[in-house]
């Protein structure tokens, strides 16, 4: 790729011309890695008096991290200034004409933003290192610095394919600037679980976050690829928010060509439905993992066999039913209340995790139900009976209304990484929407509707008659 | 010919905008068109299109041959764009960027060199080539985006209103270096909405109006297309009296002053040396008869007029 190459070295040695890149670079190489090497030393000699050898030790590896991490802070800045500077400045026109292709100019700016940040924080981790040796005679274990070394790595990279994503979107670097909290209140977010997880001493859950990273870069470039290119960089006005077109895109996939509701319902079930059955797929294999793992989960957190005598529960039931005003209207509302706040809230945490919070959040009530069904077995009572009596009256209907929430967050979660052929991210995200609500208003709130009503009137009565015995 | 630069029913739209629509183009080697309209008229859009950055909506691209979308990068080897922002890298030097350019468009080492001179030479920019492009004037850069442009030696050029916002100093010096690039194998589109830019620049005009050619043809046929057949002014010694009378047929009276008239002539050539003539035998001295100017401005404003009155019944 000669082109890919030519723009990389153009791109770097600009870099290198200038200072307001290269001091912080030398500042976070050369004299931030010696601030930590005191830093450590005194530390650790400061818990030792205490007995507190503990805190030391975990505290060098993390610094070691932290020295990684603060030059490649500059990536971000750099990739902002790369992309969005470049059409802020009007001379990406210019390489637009010339025969380079979308992917060697992506490619080549992506490598430039990349090198002098990760050179300079691999430099910074080798003074650390090259300090702590010579001063408390501390040497990294391989497979840490390994570890530190691929984390600094992967998260310039999720830092600026991140950044190229947010720079397709606007047309000035002030505007990316502003849009960058979408990347450094996610990255601060991991650095702070890190360190915890640093802190615990556990470091092997630190490959797991490698391999998230690297699948994260791997989304961020597909969309960057789809998102650099000619027709988009120069064809559609970002900055302005056209509320009028927005709606006219929303409404017209929300309709679906329909006159009628039955023929929208029609469309719903014909054509909306077959679409999500990928992520109700999804949905389905989570829900069952979710159960599976709380109902293992009751093996290492077992609560006390006297909560689960059969004798005791009917009172406790009618206590509860009665607490939350089951069998009657109150007590449906508040289900439903619940219920849809649930689901809202899935849906704005789905927007914008790629759908992975929401498909947690609606893990969570379901490994609840596996947690207390294993519980109820390991105290040696019947847990099928638990479920049929407490959940399935209900859940018949609430479990796939949970799927096809589920399911139409997942795809509006995932709008951004399979843009449909021509369509911007906008265009995609708000066909997403139409299909988010069509899903909700059609089917989900319905469902349940019709469950929170079952849940308050007829699965008290049947728990109460399965658990009353004979 | 084969023409460098063909286009059929070539159309752009922007989501509910249709920038360009059913433009139709041939320029032929050696020929320079002008794009002329008013800002938003899709000149850009056009130019980009030929350029093969953006894809058409409909329609189709032809560049020496190729077309744009079965073989863009071809096209983009072919042509040379002065985009209207001249794009510079300003901490870069003159040979510094042209050779970067050079590199992108896959030219050997010598080559680049050779061409850099030559073109920093053709344009005046030699003396200031180890100043950073930061510290060139306004003229200067645009002069070096030409040179960008024709780094590769392209057979098309496409110039985006290259003397926009220019001081008419620079915008001169401009013009006048594109006037040197015309050659017999190279096809010149040029945006512009500077119409005597265009009329001393340009074989042919297309005048673009709401994403439409609205007229097209050589300025000359324009005038007579929309202005009608050339007004002569004839000026005589004394007073004009009866001498409108003695006109011969062919020559239509538009209007006259107490020592001149004004008349229309389908062909000047063959009733002008009549005139003259019908003048002298009658004794009538004649001091003048030429040409009344008229303007690539007012042909513009009227199609312009037409172009628009659809829209404001």
């Amino acid at each position: 790729m000669p082109g890919f190459y030519t723009v990389a070295r153009r791109e770097l040695r600009d870099q290198l011309r200038d200072w307001r890149i290269l001091a912080p670079i030398a500042a976070l190489t050369l004299f931030f890695p010696v601030l930590m090497n005191f830093t450590a030393q005194r530390a650790v000699e400061f818990v030792e008096r205490y007995g507190a050898d503990i805190i030391g030790e975990r505290l060098v590896p993390f610094l070691l991290m932290v020295v990684g991490f603060f030059p490649i802070s500059i990536s971000l800045v750099i990739a902002l200034e790369s992309f969005a500077g470049e059409r802020e400045r009007l001379s990406l026109e210019p390489l637009l004409a010339t025969p380079l292709t979308d992917s060697q100019l992506y490619f080549g700016k992506i490598a430039a933003s990349l090198l002098t940040p990760l050179g300079a924080a691999f430099l910074g981790i080798f003074v650390y290192l090259a300090g702590l040796l010579v001063r408390i005679g501390w040497r990294a274990p391989p497979q840490l610095l390994l570890q530190v070394l691929l984390l600094t790595a992967a998260q310039a990279v999720v830092m600026v394919t991140g950044a190229v994503v947010i720079s397709s979107q606007t047309t000035s670097v002030r505007a990316a600037n502003l849009l960058a909290s979408f990347i450094i209140v996610p990255v601060s977010q991991l650095i702070i679980g890190e360190s915890l997880i640093m802190f615990w001493g556990r470091y092997h859950i630190l490959w797991w976050i490698v391999i998230a990273l690297v699948l994260i870069s791997v989304v961020l470039v597909r969309m960057g690829l789809h998102l650099f290119n000619r027709e988009e960089l120069l064809g559609r006005d970002f900055d302005t928010l056209d509320l009028r077109w927005a709606w006219r895109v929303f409404w017209a996939h929300f309709r679906g060509g329909a006159h009628t509701l039955v023929d929208w319902y029609r469309g719903l079930l014909g054509k909306t439905l077959p679409q999500l059955r990928g992520a109700s797929a999804i949905m389905i294999v989570a829900l069952l993992v979710a159960y599976l793992i709380g109902f293992r989960l009751a093996e290492d957190f077992t609560l006390p066999a006297e909560m689960f005598r059969v004798e005791g529960i009917p009172e406790a039931l009618q206590t509860q039913f009665a607490q939350m005003e089951f069998g009657s209207g109150g007590g449906w509302l508040w289900v439903v209340g619940t219920n849809l706040r649930a689901m809202l809230l899935s849906s704005l945490l789905g927007t914008f995790s790629f759908g992975v919070m929401a498909v947690i959040l609606l893990m969570a009530p379901v490994g609840i139900v596996g947690y207390f069904a294993g519980n109820f077995a390991l105290a040696g009572q019947d847990a099928p009976r638990l479920v049929l009596g407490l959940v399935a009256p209900h859940g018949i209907l609430e479990i796939p209304a949970a799927i096809l929430a589920g399911a139409a967050i997942v795809q509006l979660g995932l709008a951004a990484l399979s843009l449909p052929k021509g369509s911007s991210l906008g265009e995609s995200w708000l066909m997403a929407l139409a299909t988010w609500a069509r899903t909700i208003l059609g089917l989900v709130v319905p469902l349940l509707l019709a469950a929170a009503a079952l849940e308050v009137y007829l699965t008290p009565w049947i728990a109460m008659q399965l658990f009353r015995g004979p | 010919m084969t023409p460098l630069i063909e286009t059929g029913d070539l159309s752009k739209r922007f989501r509910t905008l249709a920038a360009v629509e059913g433009v139709s183009l041939r320029v032929e080697p050696g020929e320079v068109l002008a794009l002329l309209g008013p800002n938003g008229a899709g000149k850009t859009t056009t130019i980009r299109m030929l350029a093969a950055i953006l894809r058409p909506s409909r329609g189709w691209v032809r560049i020496d041959g190729h077309d744009s979308l079965l073989n863009p990068l071809e096209v983009r080897r072919r042509v040379g764009m002065l985009t209207e922002n001249h794009g510079l890298y300003t901490r870069m030097r003159a040979p510094e960027y042209l050779a970067y350019f050079g590199e992108i468009y896959r030219l050997p080492g010598a080559q680049v060199q050779r061409r850099t001179d030559e073109l920093l030479q053709r344009f005046g920019l030699s003396d200031d080539r180890e100043a950073r492009l930061g510290q060139y004037s306004k003229g200067m850069r645009q002069k070096l985006a030409l040179a960008r442009a024709l780094i590769h030696d392209p057979v098309v050029l496409l110039l985006d209103e290259p003397t926009s916002a220019m001081d008419p100093e620079s915008a001169r010096l401009v013009r006048e270096s594109i006037a040197g690039l015309r050659s017999s194998n190279r096809a010149i589109v040029i945006c512009t909405h500077n119409l005597p830019e265009a009329e001393a620049l340009a074989d042919r005009i297309a005048i673009i109006h709401r994403g439409r050619i609205v007229a097209q043809g050589t300025p000359a046929d324009l005038k007579r297309d929309l202005l009608g057949d050339p007004i002569m002014e004839l000026r005589i010694v004394g007073e004009l009296d009866g001498a409108a009378r003695l006109l011969p047929d062919g020559a239509a009276v538009t209007e006259q002053g107490t020592d001149w008239v004004r008349f229309r002539v389908r062909d000047p050539q063959a009733v002008n040396p009549q005139v003259i003539q019908s003048m002298s035998s009658q004794g009538v001295r004649v001091i003048t008869l030429a040409e009344v100017p008229r303007s690539l401005e007012e042909v513009y404003l009227s199609v312009m007029r037409e172009a628009q009155l659809p829209s404001s019944e």
